[in-house]
C-alpha cells in the first residue's frame, strides 16, 4: 500500500479507547464483507472463516467497551476522525480471491493484527499523557496476544500449493 | 360562372425567384378568407437558388392531398423545371402563365394541351423600383383565383413588417401590376365561396402541429439532434418548451438524444425527441431499453425516402417495419401514425398520453408530406388526453415491476424516500433485480405485453368511414387521398369503406375483423416498395376477403385519382 | 447540488442496498463502492436524492448495490441518460459510473460532449485497462503490447489518455483515485460531487481475474507531487509528464455549470397557439 494510514487525533484516553473500538468495528464490517463475497462465490469454507473472524473482532470490540467502563466509547467512536487510509485491521480487499484458502484469510488477519500492533506501539512512543500511554501499552499487549493467536491458527493450515487458484472452468461473460 | 369546391395552383421559379414565398402568401390569404388549404413544395438539390415549386390546393372543405393535375401553373421561370415533370401535371383545362424571358416551359406543359398565357413578369418587375417578379406572379395568381388585392397583400405586408416601408411599397406595387395584368386573362375556374364557420382558423405545418400536440400532451423535455425533415418539430419546441417551464437539450447525436429523454423521463418528466429514418435506426437499442425498463418516451419519426440516406426531402412510408419490428427480443411498444397535418396534433398528444399511461415508448410515424406541408385548417379541438403516469405513493416494500391486474406498476420518482430502485434493461424480477430465471422472464414479458393488450384505446385507434363492398385499407398521410378517392368512387356509384389505423401497434385483431365484416374486397394502399403495410396486416390480421395492393414507393405522392382508378378497376 | 442541514446523520450503511455484488473477490470495485458510500455519508446526502447512472460492464453494476435511485442503461450511453435526468431534475445529485470500455470506447463521443456541456454531475470511471465483463479484450487504456485472445501480441495502438481528453474538452474538475485507497478516493469523490459542473474522476481499479498483474498498481501509484490547479494550461503541462499513476485532484475549474433555466413560467397554452392563428 503506498503511504501510511495515519490515525485520527488522539488527545485523551477516551479518544484512544474510541479509536481502538473503531478499529475493531471496522474489522467486523470488513470481515463480514469478505464473508458475503465468499458466500456469493460459493466458498463455504471461507464463508465460515470470515464469519468467525468477524465474530472474534466483535468480541475484541466488546472487550474495549468493558475497558472503557462507564464511558460511552461507542458514541465517542462515531465522532472521532477516521484513518487517512484504511483502518489497521481492515483486511486488504484486493487480496481476496474466490478460491482463497483459510491460510490466505489468516495471512490477511495476521497483517491486520500486525498493523494494529504497530499503531498502538506508535501511540505508546508518541503519547504525552500518561493515561494514554498506559492504555496504549495495554492495547499493545492485547494485539500481541492476537498476533500470537493468528500464528497458532496458521499452524493448522499449511501454505497452499502453487496451484491453489487453478480453476479448470473458464470465466463466464455475463453481459 | 360555375364555381368549384376546390382549385389548385403551382408556382414555379428558381435562383432566388421567390416562388415559395408567393405560395405561402396565397395559402395565408386563402386561410384568412375562410378556405381550407394545403401547400407542399418540391425543390432541387441546391441549398439556395435551386429550382422550386410551391404546390397549393384550396377548398371549401378540409383538403388533405394534392391533385393529380393543377388548374393553374405560374412559371416565374422554367429553369430546370423539367425535373418536376412527374409531380406537377397539367391538362387541357390547365392555364399556364409563362414569362417569355423565363426559358421554355418543360415538355410536360406542351404535351398536356394546356393553354399558355404569356406575361412578361420579369420586365414588369424591373419597371418598379425594388420590384420582384414573384410579387407580379402573386398578383396574377391572386386575381385568377378570385382573391381581392387586399387579401393577397396582407400576408406580404405582415412578412415585410420589419423590412421597412420601401420594401412594402415595392411589393404592393408589384402585386397591383400583376393583379391588373391578370384582368385580361380568361380563366374558367372559380373557387366556391368559403363556408363561414365560427371556428378559429389556423395556419401551420404538420411538424408544428406535432410539436404543439406534444406540449398539449404534457411533454416538458425534448432532446434534439437535427435531421431533415424533422428538424422543425424541435425548432418549434425549443422556445415553446421554455415558455411552459420545460427544457430542450441539443444532443451530440441521436444515440445521446434518445438516452437523454429516457433519463429525463426516469426523473419524472414526460419527454420526446423527433427524428427521421436514419436517426430512428440509431435509437433502436435505447427504445428497447425504454421498453424493458418500462419508461415512457415519445419518438417522432418524420419518415422520408429510404433506405439508408435515401431521399431526405421526399416522403415515403418505409419505416413501418423498423418501427413495429425493429427492437431485438420481444419488445412490444406503441406505434401510431397521424393522418393529416391537423391530425399530427391529436396523434402526438394521444401518443404522449398512451406512453405515460402504459410506461412504454411510443413511436409516431409522421412523414415528410404531412410534416412539411402547411395547411389552413380549423383550430383543432382540445382533447382531454394529458399524460399522467401512475406514480408510486405507497413505498413500503416497494417493487417497481410488481405484477398487478392491469399490468401497469406504479413508478417511483427519484427524490421519493423509500422508492429507490435501479431501472434496468437486464431482465429483472418484480423488484427490478437482474435475473436469468425462467419464471421472472416470462412474468415480465407477459406484464409488458399484457399492459398494452389490456388497455382500452377507444375509437381513436382507427379512422373508419363509410360502408360498401370494398374496403380501402391505408394509413398515415395517404388517408386523405384515400378519403377523396372514396368520395370520387361514390360519385361513380361505388360505395367503399375507408379504414385507416391510427394505432399500428399493438395490433387490434378483433376490432379490425369487425370493421372488415361483410367486406368483399380489400384494397391496401401504401407508399412503399416492399409492401410493408400489407405484409404487416397479413402477419397480424385475418384479411377475410380478397386483397389487392396498390403500392408505390416515393418520391411522388399517391393521388386520390390513382386510388379512385384502382377502386373502379376492381368493382 | 446543495448540502442541506438536516437532523438526520446518514452513515455509510444507509447507502448500501442488500444486494450482494457479483464482482470477483479481489475486484477493486468493492472498494470503489465503499468510496461511494463514504463520500455520500461525508456529504450527508439523502439516499433518495442521489441517482447513480451507469452503462454496461462490471463497474456499471454498481447502482443496484447502492440504496440510491439507479439506472443501469445500455452500453456507453450513461452520460446521456444522466444529462437528461439532471437538466430536468437539478435537485438530484447525479453520479455516473462507467468503466474504461463503456466510458472511453463506445461512450467516447458522449464523454467529449459531457465535458464540453458541463452539466453538474460527477463521472466516475473505474479503469482497469481491460474489458472484464466480456472476458479480457483490450480497452482504449490497455497497453499496446498487452497480449489477448482477440489481439495476439497486443493491439499496437496507443492508449487513450482520459484526463487529457477531459481537460481539453472542458471538464470542470479532474482527478484520479485508486481503489486501493478507498478513504482518499472517498475524499476525492466528495470533492468532485461538491464541485459544480462536470466532475471527472478516474479510479484505477484492478481486475483480479483478467489483469492479475495489476496487483503491482499499489506500488506504482503515488500522491501527485503538486496541489490541484485551476489553471488549465498548468494542468495540461502536468499531464504531459503523467504516467497514469499520479493520484489526487489535478484540476478544479470555475466554468459555470450548464443548467437551462427551468421552473414554471407556466404560460397559458393559448399564448403558444397564437403562433398559428390566422
Amino acid at each position: 500500500m503506498s503511504g501510511e494510514s495515519r490515525g485520527p487525533k488522539v488527545a485523551s484516553l477516551n479518544d484512544l479507547l474510541a479509536v481502538a473500538y473503531r478499529i475493531e468495528v471496522d474489522a467486523v464490517v470488513r470481515y463480514h464483507l469478505l464473508a458475503d463475497q465468499m458466500e456469493t462465490h460459493n466458498n463455504s469454507e471461507l464463508l465460515k472463516v470470515f464469519r468467525d473472524l468477524a465474530r472474534v473482532e466483535g468480541i475484541h470490540g466488546d472487550e474495549i467497551r468493558k475497558l472503557a467502563g462507564d464511558f460511552d466509547v461507542v458514541a465517542h467512536a462515531k465522532t472521532i476522525g477516521k484513518f487517512s487510509g484504511e483502518s489497521p485491521e481492515e483486511a486488504d480487499l484486493s487480496a481476496a480471491h474466490y478460491m482463497m484458502t483459510p491460510w490466505h484469510a489468516l495471512q490477511l488477519a495476521l497483517a491486520g493484527e500486525d498493523r494494529a500492533l504497530a499503531y498502538f506501539t506508535s501511540i505508546v512512543e508518541t503519547a504525552k499523557e500518561p493515561k494514554v500511554k498506559a492504555m496504549a501499552a495495554e492495547l499493545v499487549e492485547e494485539e500481541t496476544e492476537h498476533v500470537g493467536l493468528v500464528h497458532r491458527l496458521l499452524k493448522r493450515y499449511p501454505k497452499p500449493s502453487e496451484t491453489w487458484a487453478d480453476d479448470f472452468d473458464p470465466p463466464v461473460s455475463q453481459e | 360562372m360555375e364555381t368549384s369546391p376546390t382549385i389548385s395552383i403551382a408556382i414555379i421559379g428558381s435562383g432566388g425567384a421567390g416562388a415559395l414565398t408567393t405560395g405561402d402568401s396565397l395559402l395565408e390569404a386563402a386561410g384568412a378568407a375562410g378556405w381550407h388549404g394545403l401547400s407542399t413544395r418540391t425543390l432541387g438539390p441546391q441549398i439556395r437558388g435551386g429550382e422550386a415549386a410551391a404546390l397549393l390546393r384550396f377548398a371549401t372543405q378540409p383538403v388533405e392531398c394534392m391533385p393529380a393535375q393543377y388548374d393553374l401553373l405560374v412559371g416565374i421561370d422554367w429553369m430546370n423545371a423539367h425535373r418536376f415533370g412527374a409531380e406537377i401535371q397539367a391538362g387541357p383545362e390547365t392555364l399556364v402563365i409563362s414569362d417569355p424571358a423565363g426559358g421554355e416551359p418543360p415538355p410536360m406543359v406542351a404535351q398536356s394541351g394546356a393553354r399558355v398565357a404569356e406575361v412578361p413578369m420579369k420586365d414588369m418587375a424591373k419597371a418598379i423600383p425594388g420590384g420582384r417578379p414573384n410579387m407580379i406572379a402573386l398578383g396574377i395568381a391572386g386575381r385568377l383565383l378570385g382573391f381581392t388585392i387586399e387579401q393577397i397583400s396582407a400576408p406580404i405586408v405582415k412578412r415585410l413588417a420589419d423590412k421597412g416601408p420601401a420594401a412594402i411599397e415595392a411589393s404592393q406595387a408589384g402585386i397591383k401590376a400583376g393583379f391588373e395584368a391578370a384582368a385580361d386573362i380568361p380563366f374558367a375556374k372559380t373557387l366556391a365561396p368559403p363556408n363561414k364557420s365560427l371556428a378559429e382558423r389556423w395556419l401551420l405545418s404538420g411538424n408544428e402541429a406535432t410539436a404543439l400536440g406534444a406540449i398539449r400532451g404534457g411533454i416538458r423535455f425534448a432532446a434534439a439532434y437535427p435531421i431533415t425533415p424533422a428538424t422543425e418539430v424541435l425548432e418549434w419546441l425549443s422556445p415553446a418548451l421554455t415558455r411552459v417551464g420545460g427544457t430542450l437539450l441539443q444532443a451530440e447525436d441521436e444515440l445521446a438524444a434518445i438516452n437523454m429523454i429516457i433519463g429525463a423521463s426516469y426523473g419524472g418528466t414526460p419527454s420526446l425527441t423527433a427524428t427521421s429514418g436514419p436517426g430512428l435506426s440509431l435509437m433502436i437499442e435505447a427504445l428497447g431499453l425504454a421498453t424493458a425498463a418500462e419508461i415512457p418516451i415519445v419518438v417522432i419519426d418524420v419518415m422520408r425516402g429510404g433506405p439508408s440516406t435515401g431521399i431526405p426531402t421526399k416522403s415515403e412510408q418505409g419505416d413501418l417495419n423498423i418501427a413495429v419490428y425493429g427492437l431485438h427480443g420481444d419488445a412490444p411498444h406503441l406505434v401510431l401514425a397521424p393522418q393529416s397535418v391537423g391530425d399530427c396534433l391529436f396523434t402526438t398528444q394521444w401518443a404522449t398520453y398512451l406512453a405515460e399511461s402504459l410506461q412504454a415508448p411510443a413511436i409516431v410515424l409522421s412523414d415528410q408530406f404531412i410534416g412539411q406541408a402547411r395547411a389552413a385548417i380549423e383550430r383543432p379541438a382540445d382533447v382531454a388526453f394529458i399524460g399522467a403516469r401512475t406514480v408510486a405513493t405507497n413505498v413500503v416494500g416497494y417493487q417497481r415491476y410488481a405484477i398487478a391486474a392491469n399490468a401497469v406498476s406504479p413508478m417511483a420518482i427519484p427524490g421519493m424516500p423509500g422508492g429507490q430502485y435501479t431501472a434496468d434493461g437486464l431482465t429483472h424480477n418484480e423488484r427490478g433485480t437482474p435475473t436469468s430465471g425462467a419464471g421472472d422472464h416470462r412474468a415480465q414479458l407477459d406484464k409488458r405485453s399484457d399492459k398494452l393488450d389490456r388497455f382500452d384505446y377507444g375509437n381513436h385507434w382507427a379512422t373508419v368511414e363509410g360502408d360498401g363492398d370494398i374496403a380501402v385499407l391505408t394509413w398515415g398521410s395517404l388517408t386523405g387521398a384515400a378519403r377523396e378517392a372514396v368520395e370520387l368512387a361514390a360519385d361513380d356509384g361505388i360505395d367503399a369503406r375507408l379504414v385507416a389505423p391510427r394505432l399500428l401497434a399493438p395490433t387490434q385483431p378483433e376490432r379490425l375483423a369487425d370493421l372488415l365484416n361483410g367486406v368483399k374486397r380489400i384494397l391496401v394502399v401504401e407508399q412503399t416498395h416492399g409492401r410493408q403495410f400489407h405484409r404487416y396486416l397479413r402477419a397480424n390480421y385475418d384479411l377475410p376477403a380478397p386483397v389487392r395492393v396498390f403500392n408505390r414507393p416515393g418520391p411522388l405522392p399517391i393521388t386520390a385519382s390513382e386510388i379512385h382508378r384502382a377502386i373502379m378497376e376492381w368493382r | 447540488m446543495s448540502v442541506v442541514e438536516t437532523s438526520t446523520a446518514y452513515t455509510q450503511a444507509d447507502y448500501k442496498s442488500d444486494l450482494k455484488p457479483i464482482w470477483c473477490p479481489g475486484c477493486g470495485d468493492y472498494s470503489v463502492l465503499m468510496s461511494f458510500t463514504r463520500a455520500f455519508a461525508q456529504l450527508n446526502l439523502a439516499p433518495e436524492d442521489i441517482a447513480v447512472i451507469s452503462g454496461i460492464g462490471c463497474s456499471s453494476r454498481i447502482p443496484a448495490y447502492t440504496n440510491c435511485y439507479g439506472f443501469h442503461g445500455v452500453h456507453g450511453r450513461s452520460l446521456a441518460l444522466a444529462a437528461g435526468l439532471k437538466v430536468t431534475r437539478p435537485d438530484l445529485t447525479v453520479v455516473v459510473a462507467s468503466g474504461d470500455g463503456d466510458g472511453y470506447s463506445i461512450g467516447g463521443n458522449h464523454f467529449l460532449h459531457a465535458c464540453r456541456r458541463n452539466v453538474d454531475m460527477t463521472y466516475v470511471v473505474m479503469d482497469n485497462h481491460i474489458y472484464g465483463m466480456t472476458k479480457g479484450q483490450p480497452s482504449p487504456t490497455t497497453e499496446p503490447e498487452f497480449d489477448t485472445a482477440l489481439t495476439p501480441g497486443g493491439t499496437g495502438v496507443r492508449p487513450f489518455h482520459p484526463l487529457v481528453v477531459a481537460l481539453a474538452s472542458g471538464a470542470n474538475f479532474i482527478a484520479r483515485g485508486f481503489s486501493g485507497q478507498p478513504n482518499e478516493t472517498a475524499a476525492i469523490l466528495a470533492a468532485a460531487i461538491a464541485h459544480p459542473g462536470f466532475s471527472f474522476v478516474e479510479i484505477l481499479s484492478p481486475c483480479v481475474t483478467f489483469r492479475p498483474d495489476e496487483r503491482a498498481w499499489k506500488d506504482l501509484v503515488r500522491p501527485a507531487s503538486v496541489a490541484a490547479t485551476g489553471d488549465a494550461a498548468k494542468a495540461a503541462r502536468r499531464l504531459m509528464t503523467d504516467d497514469g499513476f499520479n493520484l489526487g485532484i489535478l484540476y478544479q475549474g470555475n466554468r459555470k455549470p450548464y443548467q437551462p433555466a427551468t421552473g414554471s413560467t407556466a404560460i397559458n397554452l393559448a399564448e403558444l397557439e397564437k403562433d398559428f392563428v390566422l
